[in-house]
């Protein structure tokens, strides 16, 4: 099982570049086209759970303390879940800070 | 083997892909290729040929259909011509990716503008690296040979790839020649049925023609011109069986008289046997002159042709194409490139004749090998657009 496309070789191409393994496209790091990040005030977060309904890409995750944060390794930083959240605890923070 | 016929080479094409028992054809008319897909459709309606005919509304959908037909696991053949190419452009690179054995005809044909309905080669040189399997037979008989050779190395597991033959328009589709059939039992051993690499199933999903991320898209393009290259022993092989069962040979690279040229001819197409005729002539005179013949244009057979040029001082490249501010005709650059560390290099002269159905002689062959020997000095990007008044 690999990790990501940068890990597959010439080799590991099936005959035109079929896809016979399921749901590989989570390897896709789709994270890395983001320019902000959405960044979360714990202490202001109510657990609602919109930012996690809304986000098109499904890149948010609920903690175990109830709190919602999202991976980074999908988020593509469109900010719809910072728009969305009713406390306005999210903050798009541009990535070079 | 079959029957011996004075045919229609359009009417013949139509039956080769017939007697390769195709499932789909998808296909537009468009001269001067309608003929070919006129009788598959008249096959089909008459039940001679159980198959799909399915009669889209434009190339685009033609090669579409093509594309997912084959992809269902249906042996699949379509035709077209020039402007009809251009509009199938966008899927036509599409198949080989997918790695889909689609055979298609290509009736050459000029491309507008100005609108021509005429032979020549501009419409296959604007797709030259569009990943098919590219062929050019010279007579009617090579293009019934051909079909079912398509069929056989396209499907053929170690290639799956998809197989164009290139048959100049008018010349060829539009003449009534002597023609010698396959019988049933020769088509039967020599083109097995159709097991392909990947089929769509239910019972088992994948997905085909994916997207690919930059981290994957150098891999998937470089396994894709490897497979191309790889093709070339099943080519071979698939000539030398059609010459066991038909007592007819063809190989990438054909010679006529170049025992002994110093200054050799290079044509594709069915030009090949009017040059030939000039070639026979200037022999006649003494004069040590012959022909090479490029069948096959990709993969580009690079060792035959090397192979084949052994020894000879000049080359007279004849294009039937034109690439616009660049070496002059396609041919002639790719000859030249594949020449360019032979040591002695030949010289190349590239001679541009024959656009849109525009008739060159035996005699104008002879004049062009006149002003090719005229010629004190040949610059690499000399070339000659024959015959233009200027
Ligand atoms: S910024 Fe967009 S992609 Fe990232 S978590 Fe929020 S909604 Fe999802
Ligand atoms: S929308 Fe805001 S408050 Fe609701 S879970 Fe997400 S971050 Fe917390």
């Amino acid at each position: 099982m690999v990790e990501s496309e940068r890990d597959l070789r010439c080799g590991d191409l099936e005959v035109g570049c079929v896809v016979s393994q399921p749901g590989n496209a989570r390897f896709y790091r789709t994270g890395d086209w983001r320019s902000f990040r959405p960044v979360v005030d714990r202490a202001k977060c109510i657990g609602c759970g919109v930012c996690y309904l809304l986000c098109p890409d499904m890149a948010i995750r609920r903690r175990a303390d109830g709190t919602f944060e999202a991976d980074l390794y999908y988020c593509k930083g469109c900010g719809i879940c910072a728009a969305e959240c009713f406390t306005g605890c999210i903050q798009m923070v541009p990535e070079e800070e | 083997m079959g029957k011996r016929v004075g045919i229609e080479v359009s009417i013949a094409a139509a039956d080769a892909v017939a007697m390769a028992d195709v499932d789909v054809v998808a296909a537009y008319p468009i001269t001067p290729q309608t003929h070919i897909v006129e009788h598959l459709s008249e096959l089909v309606a008459e039940g001679e040929l159980t198959a799909e005919f399915i009669p889209v509304e434009s190339e685009h959908s033609a090669m579409s259909v093509c594309c997912g037909s084959s992809a269902a696991g249906a042996r699949t053949f379509t035709c077209t011509s020039s402007q009809g190419l251009a509009l199938m452009n966008e899927i036509l690179f599409i198949v080989p990716s997918m790695r889909l054995p689609v055979v298609m005809i290509l009736a050459n044909r000029s491309l507008s503008g100005p609108l021509s309905i005429w032979n020549d080669h501009t419409d296959v040189m604007s797709v030259r690296d569009c990943g098919w399997v590219q062929l050019f037979v010279e007579n009617g008989q090579e293009v019934f040979d051909h079909v079912l050779f398509a069929f056989r190395v396209a499907e053929a597991r170690s290639v799956s790839l998809p197989v164009m033959i290139n048959m100049d328009g008018f010349i060829l589709t539009h003449v009534i020649e002597p023609i010698s059939y396959w019988d049933k039992e020769a088509v039967e051993r020599y083109l097995p049925a159709f097991e392909p690499v990947n089929r769509l199933d239910p019972d088992h999903p994948m997905t085909m023609g994916a997207f690919a991320m930059p981290g994957i898209y150098t891999e998937a393009r470089k396994v894709q011109n490897d497979a191309l290259i790889a093709a070339m022993p099943e080519l071979i092989e698939a000539w030398e069986k059609m010459g066991e069962l038909t007592g007819r040979c063809y190989r990438p690279v054909e010679r006529y008289a170049v025992e002994g040229a110093e200054t050799v001819f290079i044509t594709m197409g069915s030009i090949g046997e009017t040059v030939s005729i000039a070639v026979d002539r200037l022999r006649g005179q003494g004069r040590a002159v012959g022909l090479v013949k490029l069948r096959l244009w990709r993969p580009f057979p690079f060792d035959a042709l090397r192979e084949a040029l052994k020894g000879v001082r000049r080359i007279i490249v004849i294009d039937r194409a034109i690439s616009f501010g660049g070496p002059g005709g396609p041919v002639a650059s790719e000859i030249r490139s594949a020449l360019y560390g032979v040591e002695p290099r030949p010289e190349v002269l590239n001679m541009i004749s024959g656009l849109a159905g525009r008739d060159v002689t035996p005699e104008d062959y002879i004049a062009m090998y006149e002003t090719a020997m005229a010629a004190e000095q040949w610059k690499p990007e000399d070339y000659v657009v024959f015959g233009a008044r200027e």
